[in-house]
Formats: structure tokens, sequence, C-alpha cells
């Protein structure tokens, strides 16, 4: 009998829980986007198959546009939308041979590993109008120099976020984090090559660099903040700095603004020994099935309105023009995602390290962490 | 002594139901934050309407689900009849070992070769998309049969055999009497085997993780995607609704359980 009842619930539960959220969707929701390009419907009833970070979308929640949605209505292309957790997972499926993918938005040194493996293929942006909109510096960086393959979606810098009410004095350099006076309240990263990166601004390396030394030297300098450090993180970061449990953690600009968001004691700086610019970039795998269909996507994510309800929802820089003039843009010269070309020029992007340096600074990371 | 057994069950329920409870708590939360709580809102209730992403991701957890655990008990079944039948002891048990190899090995394993044979079979007949919605299906009807025999071979073994031995003296075709004496008999563990399968597939993320394609994502594994910005209220009020409706019925269950023991005791009595 008992069996039965929760049956019963069970597939009672299965058909509501799927009615209630496919019934919600309003009919003229996107009537009024003015859209520059022009857009056809030869592709209508295709489907393209898109591979983003999670959450790294406007998606309709919280009043914000369904991207993906829009561009369903204006082409008539069917977007199958899945979501990965980290550049090296995305890597792993597309890498697979099983998966294929139209889109899919890595990192910066991400993209160049693709490049080289010839996993991406070659965009071709004479079919792309809107590329105009890209900014000049989010063009002919590192990890792809002749911008042949990929098309920057969002970026953003590292930075060190600190509480006003636990230090005594506004931090200016990366050295703040190796100061004994905040011991046990430092938090760093938990990834060795965002972790190494800080250490080698302070000595003035090159993040890409290939030579051993030069990372022997940025493992000692680990090392020796190793003590004061309260815990190595990465997402725990925004739980620790909201409620006011350490006192200086490097993140990135955009997650900066969210945490200020809930706890207004915490400050931004971008240490003067320079940071990490990275760029997260819309791709086409080589193993594409519908080819024109992903340039289409590229160019409506590059509509001005699209590129807006991005950039606030996504909350990191954007590398769109219009939007960064754009008065209604909430984040409009906000100093923090779009600080003085000074900052700016002061930065630089990871590129692909090749297997046998990686596997070296690895096995430093490793022995960081145990000792 | 006692004061101690209390304090110790207290302490025991609280480990199990503090988290639930403080997810709770913060779906309710005015603000995005997991640390600091700025005032009571459903706010992220209505949210959740509105997350196309999230509503077909539960959508396709749901039907994958039902499709593997039904599927899964169908076969399932079938198999715990034929090695109820069987007449040597030794084979039965060579059976039932290699029906639980499954069961005992650690997903990710079962995962990884899973994924390995799609491709290599994907491969072989030259396809371009060799993981998607069919391969998921069937990774989740794999791991669901053991379950399903595992709770369907003891019901068998407890009912007796002259039954359905008099239902055929008495007229009975062979597919009669097992519609009408085995499968009554057995009907419980059936159910509670679709049951078992049906939360295990709910849940599975690691071998979901390896053998889906591009074309179809679960909740698990769309959740655990959410890396680059901090999970939002809108998920915990999702587990909440989850949480209350699995409460609702078990409440029920036990409810309706309750009610049809005193209508046996009386029968009985």
């Amino acid at each position: 009998m008992k069996k039965y009842i929760s049956l019963l619930i069970i597939a009672a539960l299965s058909v509501s829980g799927s009615a209630v959220f496919t019934s919600c969707g309003k009919d003229d929701e996107f009537a009024d986007i003015e859209y520059v390009a022009e857009y056809s419907k030869d592709l209508e009833g295709t489907t393209i198959d898109v591979f983003n970070w999670g959450e790294y979308i406007s998606d309709g929640s919280e009043d914000s546009l369904d991207v993906n949605r829009a561009f369903e209505e204006l082409t008539g292309i069917k977007v199958n939308y899945t979501t990965f957790e980290s550049n090296e997972d995305m890597y792993v499926k597309l890498k697979s041979g099983s998966v294929s993918y139209d889109i899919i938005i890595p990192s910066d040194y991400m993209i160049d590993r693709l490049i080289s493996e010839n996993m991406v293929q070659e965009i071709d942006l004479s079919k792309i109008d809107n590329y105009k909109y890209i900014t000049d510096e989010y063009k002919g960086l590192a990890y792809d120099p002749d911008d042949k393959y990929s098309v920057a979606y969002t970026g953003g810098m590292v930075g060190l976020i600190y509480n006003t009410k636990m230090v005594s004095e506004a931090p200016t350099s990366w050295n703040v984090m190796w100061d004994e006076q905040y011991k046990d309240n430092i938090l760093m990263f938990n990834n060795s090559r965002d972790a190494f990166a800080i250490a080698q601004f302070i000595l003035g390396q090159d993040i890409n660099t290939t030579n051993t030394a030069d990372w022997d030297a940025a493992a000692a300098l680990l090392k020796e903040q190793k003590p004061l450090i309260q815990k190595y993180v990465m997402d725990e970061v925004f739980n620790k700095m909201e409620g006011s449990n350490a006192a200086i953690a490097p993140y990135y600009a955009g997650d900066f603004l969210t945490m200020q968001e809930n706890n207004p004691d915490l400050a931004f700086v971008y240490p003067q020994e320079g940071t990490n610019l990275f760029v997260d970039a819309m791709c086409i795998p080589s193993s594409a099935q519908n080819y024109e269909a992903a340039l289409m996507y590229i160019n409506f994510m590059l509509e001005p309105e699209i590129a807006l309800a991005n950039a606030e929802y996504i909350c990191y820089s954007s590398p769109h023009s219009a939007v960064l003039e754009n008065e209604e843009y909430s984040l409009k010269d906000n100093e923090y995602l779009y600080p003085s070309d000074e900052v700016k020029a002061n930065t630089q992007v990871f590129t692909d390290i090749d297997t046998e340096t990686r596997s070296y600074y690895e096995a430093l990371w490793e022995s960081l962490k145990l000792s | 002594m006692k004061t101690f057994g209390k304090l110790f069950t207290f302490l025991v329920y609280l480990f199990l139901y503090a988290p639930l409870l403080v997810m709770i708590i913060f779906s309710f939360n005015e603000a995005a934050s997991t640390s600091v709580f700025t005032g009571f809102s459903l706010h992220w209730y209505g949210e959740l309407l509105n997350k196309r992403q999230i509503g077909e991701a539960l959508q396709n957890t749901l039907i994958l689900a039902s499709l593997s655990s039904i599927t899964a008990t169908l076969i399932g079944t079938l198999a715990a009849l034929g090695i109820y039948h069987m007449k040597k002891k030794a084979v039965v048990k060579a059976y039932m070992t290699v029906t639980n190899i499954p069961m005992m090995n650690p997903d990710i394993i079962t995962g990884v070769s899973l994924m390995l044979l799609f491709v290599f079979v994907g491969k072989t007949l030259g396809m371009q998309d060799s993981l998607g919605f069919g391969t998921l299906l069937i990774a989740h009807i794999t791991f669901n049969i053991p379950y399903v025999i595992l709770n369907v071979l003891p019901k068998l073994r407890q009912t007796d055999p002259h039954l359905l031995e008099a239902a055929l003296d008495l007229g009975c075709t062979p597919v009669k009497a097992f519609i009408k004496v085995v499968l009554p008999a057995i009907s419980s563990g059936i159910v509670s085997g679709l049951i078992m399968a049906f939360t295990l597939s709910l849940d599975d993320f690691v071998i979901s993780y390896y053998t889906t394609g591009s074309d179809f994502q679960t909740l698990p594994t769309l959740i655990y995607s959410i890396t680059k910005k901090p999970v939002k209220p809108y998920i915990y009020a999702l587990f909440s609704i989850i949480f209350f409706v699995i409460l609702l019925m078990l409440v029920l269950m036990n409810v309706m359980q309750a009610k049809s023991d005193r209508k046996n005791a009386r029968k009985n009595s």
C-alpha cells in the first residue's frame, strides 16, 4: 500500500515538476529588441549546441533577458545549452571526440591549447558584422595573436580584495600577502596557475615562462607565504570575505562587486606590480556540425542589447564598445571593472604552457600544498 | 545515563537536520548571501520559475529517472525470475556475484568505462555525436538493474512455490498463473525496486557526468557547473521544495500504512 502511494506521488511530481517550469513563457517578450545586424531564417529547424560555463549567460532570471530564447525566437534555431565547470572539464569532453559542440566559451590559455591541437576552427569574421564592437584591448592577445579563432565574450582582472576594518593601511602591492601582521587572515588561490602568477608578478617574471629556475623562485616565495595563509580557497572566498572571516584575498574584480553588496567594508585594489587579465572567448570547435549557425550565434551575442544583458548579468568586464558607451549600463565606467589605462597596460594573459613545464610547476605546487 | 542517551540522540538528529535547516533558512534570505541574513523574502522561489535552464534540467532528470527506472524494473524483474528458477546452486551464486559487482563498483569506474564503451562503439559506427540522451539512459538502466533484482528476488523466495503449481492444476495457463498468483506476491518487491531505481537515477552525478552529451543535461551536473559565480539561493529554494515534497510523501505514506495496518488487524481478529 505504502509503496503504491509513493509511486503515485512520484508520478504526479514528475508531471507537475515539468509543467510548472514550461508554462511561464511570455510570447511577446522579445518583440522590442532592436537588432543591428540582419538575421535570416534560413537555418530554421536546425539546432546549435552551446557549451558554456555555469551561470554565465543572461537567462531571464532577475528581470534579465533570456538570451538563448531570444536567439531561438529570432532565427528559429534551437539552442541546446549545456554547461561545464572548468576549462579542463570542457577540454576532456571535447577531446573524447564523442560529443560535438558548435560554440564553446573557454578561457585564454585553453584557447591557445585548442588552437595548437587543431581542435577549433577559424571564424569567418566577414560574416560577423558585429565584430566591429570588440574593443582593441581584446584583440591580438597572446593566446590568439591574429584573432582567427576566438571572439572575446567577457574579461576581467585579478586584484586584491581587503577588509578596510581589518587592515591598518590600504595595500597597494601584492607584498601585503606576505605581511606577518595579517597572519591567518590571508586567503590564497587554491589553483596552481593563479597562485604562482601572484608570486611571479612580485618577482617581475613572465607568467608564461618556461624557465624552471623562474618557477623554483616563485615556489620558494609561495613557501615563505604558506605559514601566513589562513586557507587556500576558490569559491569559498565569497563566504569568507562577506562574513569578515579574512582580511585579504586575491580575486576577480567582478566578484568583488558581488561581495561588496553583502559587506560594504570590503575594498579592492589593483596591485602596482601588475596583474593577470583573463578572457573567456567564443570559439567554434573543428567538429562543429552547424558552422553557419555558430557564426550567427556569435554575431547575435555581439548585438549591443544582448551584450548589454550579458554584461549586466555576468558582472565581469565587457569587451563590447557599445556596452561601454551605453548610458543605461549600470556598471558604466566602474572603476574596478574598467580601470585606468595605466592599470590595463600592466597586465599579462595566460597562454598554454608546454606539458613538461606544466608538470614541473604542478609538482612544485603539490609539494607546496603537502609541506 | 538516560539524559546522556537523550542528549546523544538529540546530537545525532541535529547533525542530520541542521544542514537542511540552514539551507531552508537561507532560501528565504532577501540577499544573495549565505553568510548574512538580511530579511525574509520569497524572492528566490519566484526567481526559480524564471530559470528556464534549471527547469529544463529538472524535467530532463525526471524524464530520465522515470524511463530508466521503469525499464530497469522490467528487465530486473525478468532477470530475478530467471535466477529464481535456476536449478543449480552454483549457477545462482555465480549470477548473484555478477549482479553484485556493478553495485560494489565505484561509480567513477562504471561511468568512465561506460563512456569508453559508448565512444568506442560510436567511433566504430562512424558517429559524430555518440554521447547523448540514449547513452545516458542506457547507463542509468545499467546501474539500476541490480537494485531491482535484489529487491525482487527475496520476495520470490518468500512465496510458496506450491501456489503456482496449485494455480496450474486448477486450470490456469502459465501466463495467467504468473499474473494472478506470482505477480501479486512479489509486487511489493517490484515497487520498492522501482522506487529505489528512481531515486538512484534522480541523484546520480558521477555516471551521468561521463555519459551525457551536448544536448541533455541533468540537474546534478548543471548545479556542479556553477563555479564562476557563487551559487545563488534559488538553488536552495529548489532543494527546499524537493525536501518538503519528500517529507510530505513520507508522512502520507506512514498515515496510509497505519490505516491499512489497522484494517488488517481487524480482519485477522
